[in-house]
């Protein structure tokens, strides 16, 4: 009888197993608590100690593709803004994520009862955004003239008096690309703006540094981030859910490399051994 | 749940399928849904432009300039960068094609000019100063606030150290650069540990998709 080999596992199975550790913890109780990190808790403090009315921008850069990590951010965020009756200023630098950025400060506008133009505003997308960022620093209505809904900056009751980013009380960039680089570059280097930033795991590894220089005051790191934000707010949604399913896939996903490790090693020593 | 709401999800659920089933092999309807990504982000991506910057930027005020109703100094100064776009354009006429490098200087000239200094500033001298700021005494706050010290200007230094090839990897250096190794192995592997938990947050992402907003309402309406 031939033996099983665990090196020669069809990868398909693999595949299923990993399905199967993302399906089965969606059926269970998410975690009660998410141990919150520094990084994490500066934004959501910070953001919690403006007064009413002042002004958060939020550059939200990412696609469908990206949505199941950042989405949970930018909701998270905005609930509280408005639960603190903050105004929004809301840009889109990256265009095939213009549309889904709008129903997301849509939907959570409509839980609060917010108005367009006077609680918050959505600018939308424009091309390039190093120049966009380095417009805006100087001008808003220079980079956006009008707002995504075409309507004139200068018409808008939430953008009066309202220039650049001194009129802003921080920037948080909700960004899944390296478009952060942008904002740390041209946007805080030039302008010495408080900044932070939620970046998809991904990325997030590479913006450590900037958290020990100043040039951020906080980073969101992908969904743990996102589900830190919420146990914050006390309100756990989807990342909070998320974390079950990143536990017990992670476990897995280990396993999996001890045991192609091991397998790997005793295959060698038996090769050698025959030899 | 509205049908028209329900059948657009299906069609969510199908293309979410179409992906994965590359994960058996490589086939038709795989290759159709890719086609199809490629195309509707193509699209949607030229819309969004022809809106939002060449609408906006250009033929507004182009017009209003034409029509002599120019809002402040900028709009009339819109014939600069639509000259500069239209000479990119001489490229497809060899005789005039070199009027082509003007507006492509004056992109490589400005871009250069904004980002060399600002990327040094941000990139290397605002992170210089993090990795010395540490040493100094009233930044000291215990014997774990030296370790990091030490550790951070040791991964610096060594790293950097791996990088420098313009002396042989022995003695000193050598020793430096194996160690650089090993921060820079750290480093990859913290990155390799949050991309698989960025890639399960997006298998969660259709998982929980596919479960609680197709199945679910699905079965909750047949039945």
């Amino acid at each position: 009888m031939a033996r099983f080999n665990i090196l020669e596992l069809d990868r398909r199975f693999i595949f299923l197993m990993i399905f199967l550790s993302v399906l089965t913890p969606l059926f269970l109780p998410a975690p009660k608590t998410v141990k919150v990190s520094p990084e994490v808790k500066k934004v959501y403090d910070r953001i919690e100690a403006l007064p009413a009315g002042c002004i958060v921008m939020l550059a939200c850069e990412y696609d469908p593709s990206m949505s199941a990590e950042m989405s949970p951010v930018n909701m998270v965020v905005l609930r509280q803004c408005f639960r603190k009756n903050l105004r929004v200023l809301t840009t889109c630098l990256m265009s095939n994520g213009v549309s889904l950025v709008e129903s997301e400060i849509n939907l959570v506008a409509a839980e609060y009862d917010k108005k367009n133009g006077v609680d918050y505003v959505y600018l939308g997308y424009k091309p390039y955004p190093a120049a966009i960022i380095l417009a805006m620093g100087e001008d808003f209505r220079l980079a956006f003239p009008s707002d995504f809904y075409n309507t004139r900056l200068d018409d808008i009751p939430m953008m009066k008096g309202v220039k650049n980013y001194q009129d802003v009380s921080l920037v948080l960039a909700i960004t899944s690309t390296s478009g952060i680089d942008y904002w740390i570059t041209y946007g805080q280097g030039r302008y010495r703006f408080p900044l932070a930033a939620a970046a998809s795991a991904v990325m997030a590894p590479n913006y450590y540094n900037y958290l020990d220089s100043g040039q951020l005051f906080g980073l969101i790191g992908g969904l743990r981030g996102a589900a830190e934000y919420e146990q914050l707010a006390k309100k756990p949604a989807a990342a909070t859910k998320g974390m079950l399913v990143q536990s017990v896939s992670h476990l897995l996903i280990v396993g999996l490399i001890v045991l192609g490790n091991v397998s790997f090693f005793v295959a060698r020593r038996r090769r050698r051994g025959q030899e | 749940m509205d049908p028209v709401e329900m059948l657009l999800r299906t069609l969510a659920v199908f293309f979410t399928m179409a992906i994965f089933s590359f994960l058996w092999k490589d086939n038709m309807i795989y290759k159709f849904a890719e086609h199809l990504v490629v195309g509707i982000s193509m699209g949607y991506w030229c819309v969004i432009l022809y809106q939002t910057s060449f609408l906006s930027k250009m033929w507004g005020p182009l017009t209003r300039t034409l029509a002599g109703h120019p809002e402040g100094m900028p709009d009339r100064l819109v014939f600069v960068p639509i000259a500069l776009g239209l000479l990119l354009f001489t490229r497809f006429f060899p005789k005039i094609s070199w009027l082509a490098r003007i507006p492509m200087a004056f992109i490589l000239g400005v871009g250069s000019g904004v980002a060399i200094p600002l990327g040094i500033q941000a990139s290397v001298i605002q992170q210089i100063h993090p990795t010395m700021a540490a040493f100094q005494p009233a930044t000291w706050t215990g014997v774990g606030s030296w370790f990091n010290a030490i550790l951070v200007l040791m991964g610096v230094v060594c790293g950097l150290a791996y990088f420098f090839f313009s002396a042989k990897h022995t003695g000193i250096l050598g020793g430096m650069s194996k160690i650089g190794i090993w921060v820079l192995m750290i480093g990859f592997g913290a990155s390799f540990g949050y991309t698989v938990m960025s890639r399960i947050s997006l298998l969660y992402g259709r998982v929980n998709y596919l479960v609680f907003e197709w199945a679910g309402p699905l079965v909750r309406g047949l039945f």
